[in-house]
Formats: structure tokens, sequence, C-alpha cells
């Protein structure tokens, strides 16, 4: 059933309910009895709480309960965990400050929750919420990266001298120096990464629903990964069991990496409905997102390269200091370490490679996963590091990258940051990616713009990135606290239709139709005869989630190993209809076959049988054709490419527009060209909003200073281009699918092509450095210094 | 309270609300109409769009009683007998929705873009999409659907 199985264009099957309106969104779930919870949150970013006088708000209209950090005390909910463990070099464990859902005496970020009021509707409850009297100690406060790090800066945790969560380091420095000792060229380079908000347009919501006759809980919540936020709330902070608690995850609108987390507030609701007997119904406001939703990024970074007399790379030494914000969020400490440091050999064959990574505690929201993770901010360092070095040694920029590229012949290739990829095709991706933008005609549109008085620049990237996560041992081995295989079963109905119940979760990504290719292509059923379940633990056995472009790497692959088990079962029956041995059958096309007759038994009549099973080797089998798999995954994956960009820069205003994007991704086997193509799109659009429009700001003082999207630079139909996407594909040689991941690639891989873009449109006027967001203000600001230090 | 009377969808609706109530919170949560999204508090992001007396408006700028008597259309009245809109088939044969929850409000402000402007160049089209914000698509595949779509409005029944 190729028309419709891996490699087919098909449409989306979930498109019908969103364009309809009919999608079901956490906020759009109302209750019988529903009531509403507002969060009282911090407006400093370091205080003491003094006093808490809730008793006006107790007595208003409407007001069911007022709670506050005492209250969740006294009912010993836990503290919001932290998912991975980091080690010090020395060994020693990272520093672990409790996560409190509601403060414990002291506020540490802009919006931390210190009271929640529940009332019988959200106008009361807000109301409400502004009578609720806190006293505050407001104490000084380290609100940005750079400052918390000096002598003197506010500490955010006692337990965190000079507000380091961790110092911990990858690679070898000893082969490192010598590296640097042998060089002729040494490239060095200090730069930032932006600290952006991922703005999923539809902000968080929770609903919490207690069912006393079966002293049950239910929780509705905007999470990528419901069965974690589940076991989260079992084991750590409601301490619930599974059994007694359900988590659904409905249509969710968008998540990027901030609805992985378990947040406060989902905690909250829970708890509270129990509180006050009736479901509690919570609803961020978008103002509400930027100071709770975790943010991306925000790395401070020295690097050098070593490089030998011909342009050959020798060694890469790094330091960084990442943001962690007030709290260790779900996988705040694994974002900086395991998927930042491990990515810095890039797609080249780097010899050493030593990298140090300072984790600090500012008094800001907590900084965890997102789009890219870890690994935007090692391609943007290694791309700006590897033109720089084609700069100031007079070489090509592009053969300086093909000179140091690896090599077809040279996988699987072991870097010396411990991944080990397992296979690529570097030089046809950045072959196809020149070919994709006229690269040969290059001279001519930059000739015409600057007949229109612009600038026109090239810039390249050649990234890669590790995805599809993660093998469970190995990443339990550097300090994961949870399995990261995934879940499916695959229940075939008696009428021939198929359920397909996957642990990922599918908000944007169209898994309810590419998971139900893959049944297509297995089983040879039609699109329409497949349903895909997600988001509800009550539905489906287990599962891990979406993050980590890890959603058909490792849950497609646990869906095609229980498809090869219904298919195997299906092969018994058959067997026994067709009086044959089991060895002699082949399954092809939806049809059981004894080789090389025509003696066949269509799949649908082996599904009527298996439930109906009268003429059926019930002795031996079992009746009933439903099967289950669990994956786990032997290696990451690790899709590449290149991603160049031109942009035009006005000399005049500064404004730099991005006129053409053309890239050139592997990300394996492609189930669905079409949504593989929109993943691409959507991910170019996130990297080119950090290069140019994003930026999380905070003052001195820890206040945020554009948290809303009238100050939030959120790239709009008209700051975009076009999008020129093309694939060479070279399948991942460890799972069943040869699917490597798409979510991510374009996050990852344009950043630093947008950047090198820019400097190299200005390198003429004297501009050698630009940092993100390259706003017009400034790129006018650098054309105008330049020009002071020329004159 | 206020008193207000709407046409909704070819349905009429009397109903009483606060006077603060807004245009998107009676849809929302009196008339159950949650196809109509909130994504954010400032009017930016245009998820609330509808179409008041045949102009895309959105409805978290708008009082309710400033609607009243107006005839309100939304992502739920544009289908008929199951079938979908010429816009709504667009944006479903090119991709132009991921997640789906900008998509209602991309949908009604283009659909009303196509009622002015009846075939939109790219830079039209993405011009007029200031106020609808997307975070999936890049909005690549929603400027091809909406070109697309207005094609279809052309050439179909609406």
């Amino acid at each position: 059933m190729t028309t419709e199985g891996i490699g087919a264009a098909v449409l989306r099957k979930e498109d019908r309910r969103f364009l309809l309106g009919k999608g079901n969104y956490t906020d759009d779930i109302t209750l019988p009895q529903q009531t509403y919870a507002v969060f009282v949150r911090s407006m400093y970013a370091h205080a003491r709480i003094e006093k808490i006088d809730a008793s006006v708000a107790l007595a208003a209209p409407g007001v069911l309960a007022v709670f506050t950090g005492a209250d969740i005390a006294a009912d010993g909910l836990g503290p919001l965990p932290c998912g991975w463990l980091i080690k010090n070099k020395d060994g020693s464990n990272m520093v672990e400050p409790p996560h409190a859902a509601l403060a414990q005496g002291k506020v540490r970020h802009v919006g931390d929750p210190v009271a929640m009021v529940v009332a019988t509707s959200k106008a009361e409850a807000r109301a409400a919420a502004g009578l609720i009297d806190i006293t505050y100690d407001v104490l000084p406060a380290a609100g940005r990266l750079a400052d918390a790090v000096k002598p003197a800066a506010p500490v955010v945790w006692d337990e965190a001298p000079g507000n380091l969560c961790y110092d911990w380091h990858i690679g070898d420095p000893a082969a490192t120096a010598a590296a640097f000792a042998r060089a002729a060229h040494v490239v060095e380079l200090e730069l930032t990464n932006n600290r952006v908000a991922p703005n999923a347009i539809e902000p968080r919501a929770a609903i919490g629903v207690y069912d006393m006759a079966g002293d049950a809980y239910t929780l509705y919540t905007t999470s990528q990964n419901p069965h974690m936020i589940r076991l989260l709330m079992s084991a750590f902070t409601l301490h619930v069991p599974e059994h007694k608690l359900r988590v659904v995850a409905p249509d969710v609108g968008g998540g990027f990496g901030s609805k992985i987390f378990h947040y406060a507030e989902e905690l909250m609701v829970t708890w509270a409905a129990k509180k006050v007997g009736r479901p509690v119904k919570w609803t961020a406001d978008r103002s509400e997102a930027f100071i709770s939703d975790a943010h991306g990024r925000d790395h401070i970074s020295r690097a050098r390269l070593a490089l030998d007399a011909k342009g050959k790379f020798l060694g890469l030494q790094v330091s960084t200091l990442a943001n962690l914000g007030a709290y260790l969020s779900t996988f705040g400490s694994a974002v900086p370490t395991y998927l930042y440091a491990t990515l810095l050999s890039g797609p080249y064959d780097l010899p050493a490679i030593y990298a140090e990574v300072k984790a600090v505690f500012t008094h800001t929201v907590p900084i965890d996963a997102y789009r890219g993770a870890g690994r935007p901010e090692a391609s943007y360092l290694l791309e700006r590091l590897v033109d720089k070095a084609a700069r100031q040694l007079g070489m090509d920029r592009i053969e300086l990258r093909r000179k140091n590229l690896i090599r077809v012949d040279q996988f699987p290739y072991q870097t010396q940051v411990a991944l080990q990829y397992d296979t690529g095709n570097y030089q046809a991706t950045l072959d196809l990616a020149l070919e994709q933008i006229g690269y040969a005609h290059y001279d001519k549109r930059k000739a015409e713009s600057a007949k229109r008085g612009k600038l026109r620049g090239f810039g390249i990237s050649t990234y890669i990135e590790a995805c599809g996560i993660a093998p469970s041992a190995i990443a339990g081995a550097l300090g994961a606290r949870a399995g990261l295989y995934e879940a499916a079963a695959v229940r075939v109905n008696p009428t021939g239709s198929v359920t397909v119940f996957t642990g990922t979760h599918s908000h944007g990504q169209g898994h309810e139709t590419t998971f139900a290719q893959l049944v297509a292509e297995k089983l040879g059923v039609a699109l329409d005869a497949v349903d895909v379940v997600h988001g509800d633990t009550s539905r489906i056995p287990f599962g891990m989630g979406t993050y980590g472009s890890r959603s058909a790497a490792v849950g497609g692959s646990a869906l095609m190993k229980a498809l090869d088990k219904v298919i195997d079962k299906g092969k018994k029956i058959a067997a026994h209809l067709l009086e044959a041995s089991p060895g002699d059958l082949e399954f092809k096309d939806g049809n059981y076959r004894v080789v090389g007759t025509d003696r066949v038994k269509a799949f649908a009549e082996i599904a009527f049988t298996a439930y109906v099973p009268h003429n059926y080797p019930i002795e031996t089998l079992e009746p009933g054709l439903e099967e289950q798999a669990y994956y786990d995954p032997k290696n990451f994956t690790f899709p590449g490419g290149t991603h160049l960009v031109e942009v035009e820069v006005d000399p005049e205003t500064g404004v730099a527009e991005v006129v053409d994007v053309a890239v050139a991704d592997d990300v394996g086997t492609i189930i669905n060209p079409m949504i593989v193509d929109g993943q691409a799109h959507g991910g170019l659009a996130q990297g080119i909003g950090q290069a140019l429009y994003e930026e999380v700001r905070y003052d001195a003082e820890g206040q945020l200073t554009n948290g809303s999207f009238m100050d939030y630079c959120m790239p709009r139909a008209a700051d975009l281009p076009n999008f020129k996407v093309g694939n060479h594909v070279t399948p991942c040689t460890h799972n069943p699918i040869g699917v490597k991941g798409v979510g991510e690639c374009g996050a990852i891989g344009v950043p630093p092509a947008v950047i090198n873009a820019i400097i190299d449109a200005l390198t003429p006027l004297g501009v050698t450095d630009m940092s993100m967001p390259a706003t017009p203000e400034k790129i006018w600001r650098a054309i105008q210094d330049a020009k002071k230090k020329g004159a | 309270m206020a008193t207000i009377t709407l046409k909704v969808n070819r349905q009429a609706h009397t109903l009483t609300c606060a006077p603060t109530t807004l245009l998107v919170e009676v849809l929302r949560e009196h008339l159950r109409l949650t196809g109509t999204h909130v994504g954010c508090d400032t009017s930016q992001c245009g998820a609330c769009t509808v179409h008041v007396d045949g102009k895309s408006v959105k409805s978290c700028t708008m009082l309710a009683a400033e609607a009243d008597g107006a005839e309100i259309t939304t992502i739920e009245g544009l289908a008929t007998g199951g079938e979908l809109h010429p816009m709504q088939a667009a944006f479903r044969e090119h991709h132009g929705l991921q997640c789906g929850f900008c998509t209602p409000g991309m949908i009604m402000s283009a659909t009303d873009l196509c009622q002015r402007s009846p075939d939109p160049s790219e830079h039209e089209v993405r011009h007029w999409l200031e106020g609808n914000l997307c975070r999936c698509t890049g909005y690549h595949n929603i400027v091809k659907a909406v070109r697309a779509g207005a094609a279809g409005m052309r050439g179909g029944k609406r």
C-alpha cells in the first residue's frame, strides 16, 4: 500500500477537526461545577515573604479557597523534581535546591507563585487575587547571567555559593592543550546565545478533577508527555499512585519544549480539586506565560579553535556559562551539558575537544529545553567560529568546511565528546543546498542588490544534531533519572480497522497521520481504517512523550515492533486456515500467502477470525489481535545538513531582511514529505526569529522588561521569506524505519547562517561581529562604529 | 448586566452578561463556540478573529455589548453541511496548519482578505496577516493556502 505508506505526502487526518473549530484544547473543556484558579505571583525578583493576609480575599464574592506555601507544606506536597543529575568535575553532585509549587518563605523570580485563589468564576478569582495582602522584604537580585557570577552578586540559593549549580566538563583537556600547542592558527570567539521564550500560541492550561467515589484524580493539562507528568506526580509531588491519577493532554496548541516540564500549576489544580470538592481550572494569560513558562538558551561562551597551516581542525576548547534561572526545571540541568557540549564536534572531524560548562542560578524564570535544546547553542558557537576561522585564515568558508567535514567513509564516527554518529553524508547535503540557492550566480545577485543600495550577504551553517532521545542505559549512566524508551499498542478490530495507542504526543507534528502511514505500510490497510490515540494515560499503556525529535524514531519504532507482533500472530492464524506451516507463509500488501502459491488469506479475514475463533488453533493461540511493544533505542539519531541564508542589509536603517533560505537536511527516511517540509519551515522560522527578532530581556534587578507580544518580537508573516527545503536521505542504521527526526533541525541549523550572512554583508564596512538578535539598531550601531574606526 | 442580541452563525441568541464581557468570552463561555481561541492578552495574536457583519475583528478587542445586533460568523459557521469552505479546504491541501490553534483566526482573517482582494499577491497576504501569529508553520504554507483558498473562493459558490 505504497500510496499511503512510508514516503507518501498524504494529507493530514487530524486537520478536519481543527479546520472546523472542533479541536479540543484544555481551555475548551468545561466541566460541571467547575471553579477557576488564579495565581498570585511575585512582582519582585527576590524577596522574603514576611506576611500573607488573605482574610479580605476569603470574604470576597465567589471565593472558595486561598492556598499558600504553608498549606502545601502542611499537606506534604513534594517539590517539583529535576530529571537529570549532573556531576561536577570533582565527581560531586550538582546543587539541587527544592522547587516548591508555591513559594516557601522567599520568592526567587518575577512570576514565582505565592498564593492560589479558587473562586466560582474567573473574574471573581482575579478580583480576589488583588485583595491578598502580601508583605515583602525586597532583596537585591541577580537578574542577568553575566552579573550573577560576579563575586558580590546576590545569591539565589545559600547552598549554591557564587550561584553555581554545577561546574561540569567533557572531553580531553590534555589532548586539546597539545593540539593548541602545535597549531599554526588559533581562532578565538566570545558570544552570547540569547534568551528566548518558546511562546506556543496556546497558553498553558490545566484542570484538576477529584472523584470522591473512587478517590481518584484526573488532570487535563497542556502537556507534551502526559505519562511523564503522571509519573512525576505519583512519585514526587502529589504522591497519588498511578492507578488513582489519570492525566489527559488533549489537543495541545504547540509546545516547542515548553510543555514538557512538570509545572506548579498542574500540581496545584489537581491537589486543590480535592480541597474544594469541585473541578479547578487554570488558564494562563500570555503575560503570565512570559513569567511562568520555562525559557530557552541564555549562554555566554568563549571558544578557541586550533587549525594547522592548511586549515585542518586540530582542536576545540570551549567554556560556557549557562543560565538555569531560579529553579531547576525538569530537564534544565541536562540541556547545557549532554544536549549541548556533546554536539560540539558538529559535522566535523575534530580530533581533540575540551568543554567546560558552569551552570548558574539567577533570579529569573527557569530555563529548560526549547526547540533544539542545547544543540542550537552548539551549532551557533561552532558555525560562528568556523566562519571566523575562514576570514582569519583568508580561506573560502565553504572550502574550509569541506576540508573538515566527516567523510562518508569515516562512519560510524566516534566524536571526542561521547557520541558515535552512525551515518550521514555531509558533502551531499552541502552540495544540494548550494544548488538549491543557486550559489553559482550569487555574485550577480549581490551586484543587483548593490544597485538598489543594499548590502547582500551570504551565510552558511553545516550542522549536526543528536535526537531520537534516548538509549535509556546511556542516559541513565549520564545522570538521567528516567528511561527514555517509548511504548505503542496496536488493536486490530474485528472488522479489520486498527486503533494505535502511542505514548508520544502530537501537538502539531501530525502523528495521527504519520503513525497511521506506518500501519498502512506494514499491514496494507487503508489510512482511513486507522485511528491513532495519544495523550491519555487511561487509554495508552505507557510512554515518555514527545520532545527531542523522538516521536518517529522511538515511538514509531515501538509501533513497528508492535505491528511485527501483530503480523506474526496473524501468520499463525493464517497458517491454520491455509493448513500450512507459519514458516511457509509470507505477508505482503495486506495478504498472507503460502510462498510460491496462490493460496492467500487477506488481513481483514485474519482479524475477523481472531475475534470469531470458530476455526482457530485455540489450543495454542489466544483469540484477539492486539499487541503491545516497548522500544528502547540503541543510539541517538543524527540528522544533519547545510543551511544557507542570503540577507540584504539596508546600511541607512540597519534593517536586515532574509531574502532567501535554502536548506538541505538529512532527516533519515521520510514518512510524509509534506509534514517533514512543514516541520522544517517551522524550525526555520523560530531559528530566524532567534537570530533577528527575539530576546527575553531582564534588567539588572531581575524585572522582565518585554513580557508581552507588544514588546517581545514574534516573527510575523511579512518578516519571513519562503523556504527552499531539500533532503538527502541516508537512513538511520539502527531503527526499523531508518528515520532520524525532523522537529528541531530548522531551529538548530539556521541561526548561525543568518548571523554569518549579516557579518558577510557588513564585512566590506569593517564590521566583524554581530550578536543575536541582529536588530536594526544593533546593525546600524555596528556600521557607525566601524565607520568611526575606519575614519 | 447587559442584555444583548447576537446572530451567531445564522442563529439568533439573546443573552445577559456583564458590560465588561468581551465578545470572545461570550462566544467561548456563553455559547460554547470554542473554535475561537485566545492566545494573548494584548490583541496581537489574532487567534480570536471572527467576522462581525462580514469583516474580520479580533473578538478579544470588542465588548460583547458593542456587538449587540450584529451578525457574527465564527470558524464553526464557515463550513456548510460538513463540506469545508474553500479556505478551509486550501489550508488542508497545503498543510497550512500544524497544531491548529492559530488556524481558526488565520482562516477568518484570510477569508476577509479574499472578500476585499479576490486574488491577493504573496506580498499582500503576508502583510494582511501581520495581526495573526503562528508559531508552527513559519507561514510558508499558510501563505500558499491563502492564495489557493482565494482561487477556490473565486471559483466556488462563496
